[in-house]
C-alpha cells in the first residue's frame, strides 16, 4: 500500500511537472505564440522512401518483373513447338521459374557473388521450366526442366544477398552498402545502364517550320515487331507514311481502308465541327476522289498495289492491303476480325493532331520533354534478349525434333526431353556473350546495339553509385544539336540538374535524382474497366459526330472513351488510385489543347513522391511523422494511407505543387517532400551549393568518381584489376543530408584538410596548393594502389601443362636476387616486397604442346620446359597483398597476385575540394616554415585566394566557416542544399569561442615569424584525392625501343616511348634557325639510316651496288630517315620511281 | 618604446608588422641606435606563467621576432629525439597492412632520453647487409608480439569486443623494450616505454596475430614529423587594447561582451577597463560595431612572445627549449667559426 502511495505522489509530481511545464513561455523549446508544428521532420520520409525503395530500385524492380512476370508473358507467348512431321506430337511449356525448383522453397544456390568475381564466373541461377509433351500416344508432364543459366542481377529477388542483414552480408563477404543492381558475368561486375528513349506509342507531332512540314507520328512496339507510321504534310496535303508502304497515301485513302467510308464520318472524326479545321482538311478529300477510290476494298486494292514486301507465296493486292492495314499500320493495336475501327479512329485522331498544328503551331510536341520520354531499364533490355534467344532455342529444338521423327523406323518412342538440354547452352551463353560484350542484337527487330553494359566502375563508392543512377541517350554524341543537351524544365526532381559530363556526353548523359522511381508495365485492361465504371463513354458505341465535343479518355494513348466531365473523372479516378484500388503508378491528366484526358500505365516513366494537399492543409501531419520516426508506419503505408502519391512528369504538369509548407494555398493540390531531392546522389555530396555558381556543381559530379577512399566494407577481400584505397579516409565536417542517405560518411573519399586561403611561396599559381610535410608524414592524403596479375596454368591436348617452377638458390641456399620474392611453390610469397626486375610468378610452359605421337608417348613428366616467368616492371616497388589460387570453370587453375603500393602525396599529385576546384600540388613545405595562428596550428593545405573571383564557389567560403565552427562547437555541421547549417549561426559560434565572425584569423609567417598584414581565412575544407597521380604518369627516356616498321621511337608511356619533337617544335626551331638542332631531332635522334643511292639512275641500291645500273660507279653514301627510305621503296611497289638527284653543295 | 612596438590590429589588415632592420634598433630612439649587448641582457625577461609535465607556458619579452622564431623553429624541426624508423615485420595477419602498420608504430612517441644515443650515421652503405649501420650506440629495440585470442569466459549475449576477446585491441603500451647489449644497465632508471600507452595501433579479432621489431633511432623533425619533440611549439604576441574613450554603463557591458571573459573590467563606477589583454584572442569583434570601432585601438606587443611548448613526452618542454637554444648557440658560432665569414 505505501508503495502504491508513494508511486501515486510520484505521478502526481510528474503531473504537477508536467502542467507547470504547459505554464511556462516556453514548452518542450516552443513559445505558445509559435505555430504548430512547421512539419519541419517531412524530410524523414526521405530515408523512409530509401529504406523501402534503395537507391537503385529502379534496377531492382524492373529486374524482378522481368524473371517473376515478364518471363511467364514470354513462355505464354512462344508456348507451344508443333512438329512439321508428325501432327500428333506438340511440346508445350506450362511455366517457368529463375533459380528455384518448383518443389524447393526459396532459392537453391551455392555461389556467392564474391565468389564470383573472385573466381572470374558468372553469378547466375538455373531457368526451370514445366513442361507437357507426347511421347508416342502418351502425353507426358515434365517438372524443373533447366533450358539455361540466367545472370542475376545482385540484390534483386532471386539473389542471395536479398533480405539479408549486416551480419549474413558479412559471411557471404558482401559490403552491406553496396547498392546491387548490377550483374557478375565471368568475374567483372556488369551494369545494364538506363537507356533514355521516346516513348512507345504515343502520338508526337513534329513541325519543321522551314520546309511548312507537320508530322504525327507513332512508333509502335510490341512483342512481336517494332514500326513507325507517320501522318504527314506534303504541299499542304495530309498523307499516310509508313516504312513498309513505297509511298505516301492521301490520308483520306487510308481512312476509307480502314473502313471509314463516308467522307461525313471522317470529316466529324478529325475535325468535329469547327469550322478553322474543316478548311485545312478539306482538300484532302480531292485526291481521293481523283484516284476513284469510295469504297474500303477500292481503297485496300490501292494501299495493297503500294506494299512493299517479300513474301514467298503471292499475295492479291487486296489482301495485301488488307494486311498492311491489319498488322503493319499502327501495329500496336491488333485488328480482330478484321474489325478496323480502332485504327481507322486513332489515324484520325493522329490527322487531327497534324490538323491542329498546322491551325496553331503551337500544338506541336517537345520531343525533349520528359514526359514524352520512357527509360528501359535492364528488366527489359533483358526480357527482348531473352525471348530472342528463347525463340532461338525453340526453332533449334523443332529442327532436332523433326529430324529425329523423320526417320521412319525408330526403335523405341522418342522422347523430346532427351534433346533438350542439346541447346540450353545457347541461351546460358547468348544472355552471358550479350551482357560482358554489351552488344544488343535482337534478329527480330533488327536491333544492334553496343555499348549498352558497363563494367562497373569502383574507383569510389561514388563512383560505382554515380553510375547506377547513370541514363544514357540514344542520341548520337556528333550531332551538333542543343535541345537534347539542354536542362529542361520538365527535369525538376526527376532528373539530377548538376549531374551531367562534361564534352561531348554532355547533356546526353544524364543521373536520377534521389527521389525518383520508374515505373513498370501494368495492365490495361482492368484500368480501362475503372474508367467506363467511372462514367466514360465507350467509343465503340459512340457517334463519331459527338466525339470532339467531349473529352477524350486515353489509355496509353489509345482512345478508349469520353467524357462530358473531365475535372470530375480525374478526381474521381485519383480517389480510386489513393485508396490503392488500382496501381500508385498509373498517372492521369487532363490535356486542354487536345481536350483529352490521359492515363498511362506503361513502364519506364520517371516519377516522384509527393505530400497531397487538400484544401491548403497538407495530409501529412506531424503525428503521422511522429509514427514514422517510431518505425510504427513505412513510406507505403503514406501511400495506403492516400498521404503521399506518385506522380510522373505529365501529371505533375497538371497539378499545383508548394515547394514550402508555408507556400500552401487553397489551391495547391501538392507539397514537396524535400527541396534537396532535384539533386542526385552524386551531387548531394556537395555542402552549400545553392551558392556556388553552377558548373561547379557540374565539376565536382565529375570529380567525386575519381576521389580516392573506401570503396566497400570488402575492399580488402577483393581482388580488382586496380583499386585505389585511401589509408586514413575522414567523413566530412561539412555533411549534407543526402551524404548520410547514401552511406557516404560510412565510405568516404577525402579527408577534412586545414586550409588557409592565401599565397604562398610562387609554386602555388595555377591552383597549384601547397601541402605542410609534417601534415603528410601523419599520414594526410596516403593512399594505397591495389593492382591484379591474372595468371592460368594451360592444360594442353598432349596431357602436358603449365607449371610453376620453384624458386632457385645461389651457393648460400639463399634465393637469387629475381626470386627473392617467391617461395618454394614458385609463387610470391603474402608480405614480399617486390623490386622491378624480379620474378613474382615463376611460370614454366611446356616446349611443345602439340599433340604427339600414339596414345603410349604420355611422358608428360618428361617433355621439357620453358620459363616464363612474370616479372614485375615499375619504377617503384610493390608488397604482394593476396596469393589467390583457384580452378576456372574449364578446370584450368587460375592464379591472382595483388600487389599493393603504398603512396604519400608528392609533388603533382591531384587534389579537389568538393566545390570543382582541383589543383595539384606545388610545393610541399617544411612545418616550421607554414604560417601558424595563435593556437600554433599550421594548416595542411595552403590554397591560393585567385581560385574564389572567377570560380565564385561561395559554398565553400561558407563550408569553411561551418566547418570551423563545427570543430569549435564539437559538431558535424550541415551542408544540405536549400538548407543546412545557416551562416549567421556558425558566425556566432566563431565569436562565442574567440574567434573572428569571418573565419579569418591573424596569421604568422613561418619564415619571418612576423605577424602577415592580411588576416587569413583559414579552417577545414573537406579535400579529395583524386586518382590522378605523378607515379602513374612520370615518363622520360633517352634510348629506348623502336616500332619495328619506321624504326622510329615508340610512342606512349606504356610502351617506354620518346617524346615527340612536334609539328609546333619543330616550327620553333625553324624560325630560330637552328639546323643542326633540327637535323639531330628529326633524324639522327629517330630513324637515321644510311643507303646506297646511285646518282646516275636516282634509286636506291645496297652494298655500295646499284642494281638497276649493275654498276658501282656512281653509288654515293648518304643518310636519309628511314621513313623516307620505306616511302621510296612503297613508292616504287606502286610502279611510281622517286628518283634522288644529288649535288654537291660545295662544288664551286 | 612607445606605439612602435605596436602591431596594429585593424579591421581588415595588420599593419605595423616588421620590425626594423637590426634587433633592437629603432628608428625613433637614437639611443637604441647601436646593438649593445648589456643593454639585451638586461632588457630580456623570460617569465614562467606555467609549467608541467607536458606542457608549458611563458612570455619571452624584449627579443626580436627573428630569435624568438627561431627557438621556435628549431623546437619543431631540430630538436633531436627517438622515433622508431625500421619495422621488421614476421607476422602480421591483422586488417592493417605491414605498411600502415609501419607508419602508425612510426608516429607512437617514445620516451627515451635522446642523449642515451648517438646517431645512427651511413645510409646502409655496406652492400651486404644494410642493417649493420644499427648497433646497441644508436638504435633501440623494441617488439610487439600479439595475438587476438577468444575469451572462453566471456558473458552470452556480450558484443563487446573488449570483453569477447584477449588483445582485441593492441595499444602502445604492448610495444616492449628488449634491450641489447648494456642498454638494460643504462635504461634501468628511465624504462624505455611509449610516452602514452593508450595509443590505439590496430585491432584485432581471433585467429589475427602481430609479431615484429621495431628499431628505434635518433633523428630531427626537419626529417620526418615523427622525430619532431612537439606536438606544438608556437608563441603568440601578447594584446594590446588601448580605449580611447571612457565607456561607461551600458556600452561598457557590451564591450565586456566583445571580449572573452576577463580582458575588460568594470569599475565602480560603471567605466570599463583593460583588466588582463593577455585573455585576449584578438577576434577582433569589437571592430565590428560603429559604437566601438573609432575609439578601441588593437594591437599586438610585437617583442612579447607568449610561448607555448607541448611535448610529445620524451623530454620536458623546458629542456625541449633548452635545447633549442643550444642549437641556435651552436649554430651561431658555427658560423662565427666559418671561414667565409673571415
Amino acid at each position: 500500500m505505501a508503495i502504491a502511495a508513494q508511486r501515486k505522489s510520484l505521478n502526481k509530481n510528474e503531473d504537477d511537472q508536467a502542467f507547470n511545464d504547459l505554464l511556462k513561455d516556453e514548452y518542450k523549446g516552443k513559445k505558445l505564440t509559435d505555430p504548430i508544428n512547421q512539419l519541419q521532420d517531412k524530410w524523414e520520409l526521405l530515408p523512409a522512401f530509401l529504406k523501402v525503395k534503395g537507391l537503385v530500385k529502379q534496377h531492382l524492380d524492373s529486374f524482378n518483373y522481368f524473371v517473376d512476370t515478364d518471363l511467364k508473358k514470354i513462355i505464354k507467348a512462344n508456348e507451344t513447338i508443333l512438329s512439321d512431321v508428325d501432327p500428333e506430337f506438340y511440346f508445350k511449356y506450362l511455366d517457368i521459374r529463375v533459380g528455384s525448383k518448383s518443389t524447393s522453397q526459396g532459392k537453391d544456390r551455392t555461389q556467392t557473388p564474391h565468389q564470383c568475381r573472385l573466381r572470374d564466373m558468372s553469378y547466375n541461377a538455373p531457368i526451370y521450366v514445366d513442361v507437357e509433351y507426347t511421347r508416342g500416344k502418351k502425353i507426358i508432364m515434365h517438372r524443373d526442366v533447366e533450358i539455361g543459366k540466367m545472370p542475376i542481377m545482385l540484390r534483386s529477388n532471386k539473389c542471395v544477398l536479398e533480405g539479408a542483414n549486416e551480419l549474413e552480408m558479412a559471411k557471404m563477404l558482401e559490403c552491406p552498402l553496396d547498392p546491387g543492381g548490377y550483374f557478375i558475368v565471368n568475374g567483372t561486375e556488369k551494369v545494364i545502364l538506363v537507356q533514355e528513349q521516346l516513348s512507345k506509342n504515343r502520338i508526337i507531332v513534329e513541325a519543321d517550320e522551314k520546309k511548312e512540314l507537320v508530322q504525327a507520328s507513332v512508333t509502335s512496339s510490341t512483342h512481336e515487331r517494332k514500326s513507325k507510321t507517320y501522318v504527314v504534310t506534303k504541299n499542304g496535303k495530309i498523307y499516310l507514311k509508313h516504312n513498309s508502304i513505297s509511298e505516301e497515301i492521301p490520308i483520306v485513302i487510308a481512312l476509307k481502308a480502314a473502313g471509314l467510308v463516308s467522307d461525313l464520318e471522317i470529316m466529324q472524326l478529325v475535325c468535329g465541327n469547327d469550322s478553322l479545321y474543316q478548311e485545312i482538311f478539306a482538300v484532302n478529300f480531292e485526291e481521293c476522289i481523283n484516284q476513284g477510290i469510295t469504297t474500303q476494298r477500292q481503297a485496300l486494292e490501292f494501299i495493297g498495289s503500294k506494299v512493299k514486301t517479300i513474301r514467298r507465296q503471292k499475295l492479291s493486292t487486296f489482301q495485301e492491303g488488307v494486311e498492311a492495314i491489319a498488322t503493319t499500320v499502327i501495329a500496336h493495336l491488333t485488328a480482330v476480325d478484321m474489325d478496323f475501327k480502332e485504327k481507322a479512329l486513332y489515324l484520325a485522331i493522329m490527322t487531327r493532331r497534324v490538323v491542329m498544328a498546322i491551325n496553331d503551331p503551337k500544338n506541336v510536341d517537345d520531343r525533349d520533354y520528359v514526359g514524352n520520354k520512357r527509360l528501359e531499364l535492364a528488366g527489359q533490355l533483358m526480357s527482348l534478349l531473352f525471348e530472342d534467344l528463347f525463340k532461338k532455342f525453340n526453332s533449334d529444338f523443332k529442327n532436332s525434333i523433326d529430324k529425329v521423327l523423320k526417320k521412319p523406323n525408330r526403335a523405341t518412342e522418342y522422347d523430346a526431353l532427351l534433346s533438350i538440354n542439346v541447346h540450353s547452352n545457347n541461351i546460358t551463353s547468348g544472355l552471358n556473350r550479350a551482357i560482358s560484350t554489351g552488344n544488343w542484337s535482337l534478329k527480330r527487330f533488327k536491333m544492334e546495339r553496343a555499348g549498352v553494359t558497363h563494367v562497373l566502375s569502383r574507383l569510389s563508392y561514388i563512383s560505382a553509385l554515380g553510375m547506377m543512377t547513370r541514363i544514357s541517350s540514344q542520341f548520337e554524341k556528333s550531332r551538333k544539336v542543343s535541345g537534347p543537351r539542354a536542362l529542361q524544365p520538365s527535369q525538376f526532381g526527376m532528373l539530377c540538374t548538376s549531374d551531367t559530363p562534361e564534352g561531348e556526353a554532355c547533356g546526353l548523359v544524364k543521373n536520377l535524382a534521389l527521389m525518383t522511381h520508374i515505373t513498370t508495365d501494368d495492365e490495361e485492361d482492368p484500368i480501362k474497366k475503372v474508367c467506363y465504371l467511372l462514367g466514360v463513354e465507350n467509343i465503340s458505341l459512340l457517334d463519331s459526330a459527338a466525339l470532339h465535343l467531349n473529352y477524350g479518355v486515353y489509355v496509353n494513348g489509345t482512345l478508349i472513351g469520353t467524357t462530358r466531365f473531365p475535372a470530375k473523372f480525374v478526381s474521381q479516378f485519383r480517389k480510386v488510385r489513393r485508396e490503392g484500388k488500382v496501381s500508385e503508378f498509373i498517372s492521369i491528366y487532363v490535356n486542354q489543347q487536345q481536350t483529352a484526358v490521359h492515363i498511362a500505365t506503361d513502364g519506364g516513366r520517371i516519377c516522384r513522391p509527393l505530400i497531397i494537399v487538400e484544401n491548403g492543409k497538407s495530409k501529412v501531419l506531424p503525428e503521422h511523422l511522429n509514427r514514422l520516426m517510431n518505425n510504427e508506419l513505412e513510406f507505403d503505408d503514406f501511400l495506403k494511407m492516400g498521404l503521399v502519391e506518385y506522380l510522373d512528369c505529365n501529371e505533375e504538369n497538371d497539378s499545383l505543387i508548394a515547394l514550402y509548407e508555408r507556400d500552401l494555398s487553397n489551391e495547391m493540390t501538392h507539397l514537396e517532400i524535400e527541396p534537396f531531392t532535384v539533386l542526385g546522389a552524386v551531387a548531394g555530396l556537395i555542402p552549400y551549393p545553392h551558392h556556388n555558381q553552377s558548373p561547379r556543381n557540374t565539376y565536382q559530379c565529375a570529380m567525386g568518381k575519381q576521389a580516392i577512399g573506401a570503396i566497400a566494407y570488402n575492399q580488402f577481400r577483393r581482388i580488382d584489376t586496380l583499386l585505389y584505397l585511401m589509408i586514413y579516409p575522414q567523413q566530412p565536417m561539412v555533411k549534407t543530408k543526402t551524404i548520410e542517405l547514401i552511406g557516404y560518411d560510412k565510405l568516404p573519399a577525402g579527408q577534412n584538410a586545414t586550409v588557409a586561403v592565401m599565397s604562398y611561396s610562387g609554386y602555388d599559381i595555377e591552383d597549384a596548393l601547397v601541402l605542410n610535410k609534417a601534415s603528410i608524414d601523419r599520414g594526410f592524403g596516403r593512399c594505397e594502389t591495389r593492382k591484379k596479375t591474372t595468371c592460368v596454368l594451360k592444360k594442353y591436348p598432349n596431357h602436358t601443362q603449365d607449371i610453376l617452377a620453384g624458386m632457385r638458390v645461389d651457393e648460400n641456399n639463399k634465393p637469387i636476387w629475381q626470386h627473392q620474392p617467391l617461395g618454394p611453390d614458385g609463387l610470391a610469397e603474402v608480405g614480399m616486397r617486390v623490386e622491378s626486375g624480379q620474378i613474382y610468378i615463376n611460370k614454366s610452359i611446356p616446349q611443345s604442346s602439340e599433340p604427339t605421337g600414339g596414345p603410349g608417348m604420355q611422358n608428360a613428366a618428361a617433355t621439357s620446359f620453358k620459363n616464363t616467368p612474370v616479372v614485375y616492371r615499375a619504377p617503384e616497388a610493390s608488397y604482394i597483398d593476396q596469393v589467390m589460387m583457384s580452378v576456372s570453370d574449364d578446370e584450368q587453375s587460375l592464379i591472382k597476385v595483388l600487389l599493393r603500393q603504398n603512396r604519400r602525396p608528392e609533388l603533382g599529385d591531384k587534389f579537389s575540394s568538393r566545390h570543382g576546384q582541383k589543383g595539384v600540388c606545388g610545393i610541399i613545405v617544411n612545418h616550421e616554415d607554414m604560417p601558424f595562428n595563435d593556437q600554433g596550428i599550421s594548416p595542411d593545405i595552403i590554397m591560393n585566394p585567385h581560385g574564389f573571383p572567377s570560380r565564385m564557389t561561395v559554398g565553400k567560403m561558407i563550408e569553411l566557416v561551418s566547418g570551423k565552427a563545427g570543430i569549435l562547437n564539437g559538431s558535424l555541421e550541415y551542408g544540405t542544399c536549400f538548407g543546412g547549417s545557416k551562416l549567421e549561426e556558425m558566425s556566432q559560434i566563431l565569436v562565442e569561442h574567440g574567434f573572428n565572425y569571418s573565419g579569418k584569423d591573424q596569421l604568422y609567417s613561418g619564415i619571418t615569424g612576423e605577424c602577415l598584414q592580411a588576416y587569413i581565412f583559414f579552417g577545414p575544407i573537406y579535400y579529395q584525392k583524386l586518382k590522378h597521380m605523378v607515379l602513374d604518369k612520370m615518363h622520360a627516356r633517352a634510348r629506348g625501343p623502336r616500332a619495328v616498321l619506321t624504326r622510329q621511337p615508340t610512342e606512349g608511356r606504356s610502351r617506354d616511348g620518346g617524346l615527340r619533337l612536334g609539328e609546333m617544335e619543330r616550327d620553333c626551331v625553324i624560325a630560330y634557325g637552328a639546323s643542326q638542332l633540327l637535323l639531330e631531332r628529326l633524324m639522327i635522334s629517330s630513324d637515321a639510316f644510311e643507303v646506297d643511292t646511285c646518282n646516275k639512275c636516282g634509286l636506291m641500291g645496297y652494298s655500295g651496288w646499284c642494281n638497276t645500273c649493275k654498276s658501282s660507279e656512281n653509288v654515293i653514301k648518304m643518310t636519309i630517315p628511314y621513313a623516307a627510305k620505306l616511302l621510296f621503296q612503297e613508292l616504287i611497289a606502286m610502279n611510281i620511281a622517286p628518283r634522288l638527284r644529288l649535288s654537291d653543295v660545295f662544288s664551286k | 618604446m612607445s606605439n612602435n612596438n605596436i602591431v596594429n590590429i585593424e579591421y581588415n589588415r595588420v599593419t605595423n608588422v616588421t620590425s626594423t632592420d637590426f634587433p633592437s634598433y629603432s628608428q625613433n630612439s637614437s639611443a637604441m641606435t647601436v646593438w649593445d649587448t648589456e643593454k639585451f641582457k638586461n632588457n630580456l625577461e623570460i617569465e614562467i606563467k606555467s609549467l608541467e609535465e607536458r606542457d608549458c607556458n611563458f612570455d619571452l619579452k624584449h627579443v626580436d621576432t627573428s630569435i624568438a622564431n627561431a627557438f621556435r623553429r628549431i623546437m619543431i624541426s631540430e630538436v633531436p629525439s627517438v622515433a622508431a624508423e625500421a619495422v621488421y615485420i614476421y607476422n602480421n595477419t591483422s586488417v592493417l597492412q605491414d605498411e600502415v602498420l609501419a607508419h602508425r608504430i612510426g608516429l607512437v612517441p617514445l620516451q627515451i632520453d635522446p642523449e642515451e644515443l648517438t646517431w645512427c650515421e651511413g645510409n646502409g652503405e655496406n652492400e651486404e647487409n644494410p642493417d649493420s649501420k644499427y648497433t646497441d650506440k644508436n638504435t633501440i629495440v623494441l617488439t610487439l608480439d600479439v595475438a587476438c585470442t577468444r575469451n572462453v569466459n566471456a558473458p552470452k549475449g556480450c558484443t563487446d569486443p573488449k570483453i569477447l576477446y584477449h588483445n582485441s585491441s593492441v595499444y602502445s603500451r604492448d610495444l616492449k623494450f628488449q634491450p641489447e647489449g648494456n642498454q638494460a644497465e643504462i635504461f634501468a632508471n628511465k624504462p624505455v616505454v611509449p610516452c602514452d600507452d593508450d595509443i590505439l595501433i590496430c585491432k584485432l579479432r581471433p585467429g589475427q596475430e602481430i609479431s615484429l621489431r621495431v628499431h628505434c633511432i635518433l633523428g630531427v623533425g626537419a626529417d620526418h614529423a615523427k622525430f619532431s619533440p612537439v606536438s606544438t611549439a608556437s608563441y603568440r604576441l601578447l594584446p594590446h587594447i588601448n580605449l580611447l574613450k571612457d565607456f561607461t554603463g551600458e556600452s561598457a557591458k557590451s564591450l565586456q561582451k566583445c571580449f572573452p571573459e576577463g580582458v575588460i573590467g568594470i569599475d565602480e563606477d560603471g567605466k570599463a577597463y583593460v583588466k588582463d589583454p593577455r585573455k585576449d584572442t584578438v577576434s577582433r569583434e569589437v571592430l565590428r560595431y560603429d559604437e566601438f570601432k573609432d575609439h578601441v585601438k588593437l594591437g599586438r606587443v610585437r617583442d612579447h612572445f607568449i610561448f607555448n611548448v607541448e611535448s610529445t613526452g620524451a623530454m620536458t618542454p623546458e629542456e625541449i627549449f633548452f635545447k633549442s637554444v643550444r642549437i641556435l648557440k651552436s649554430k651561431a658560432e658555427y658560423l662565427k667559426n666559418c671561414p667565409i665569414s673571415q
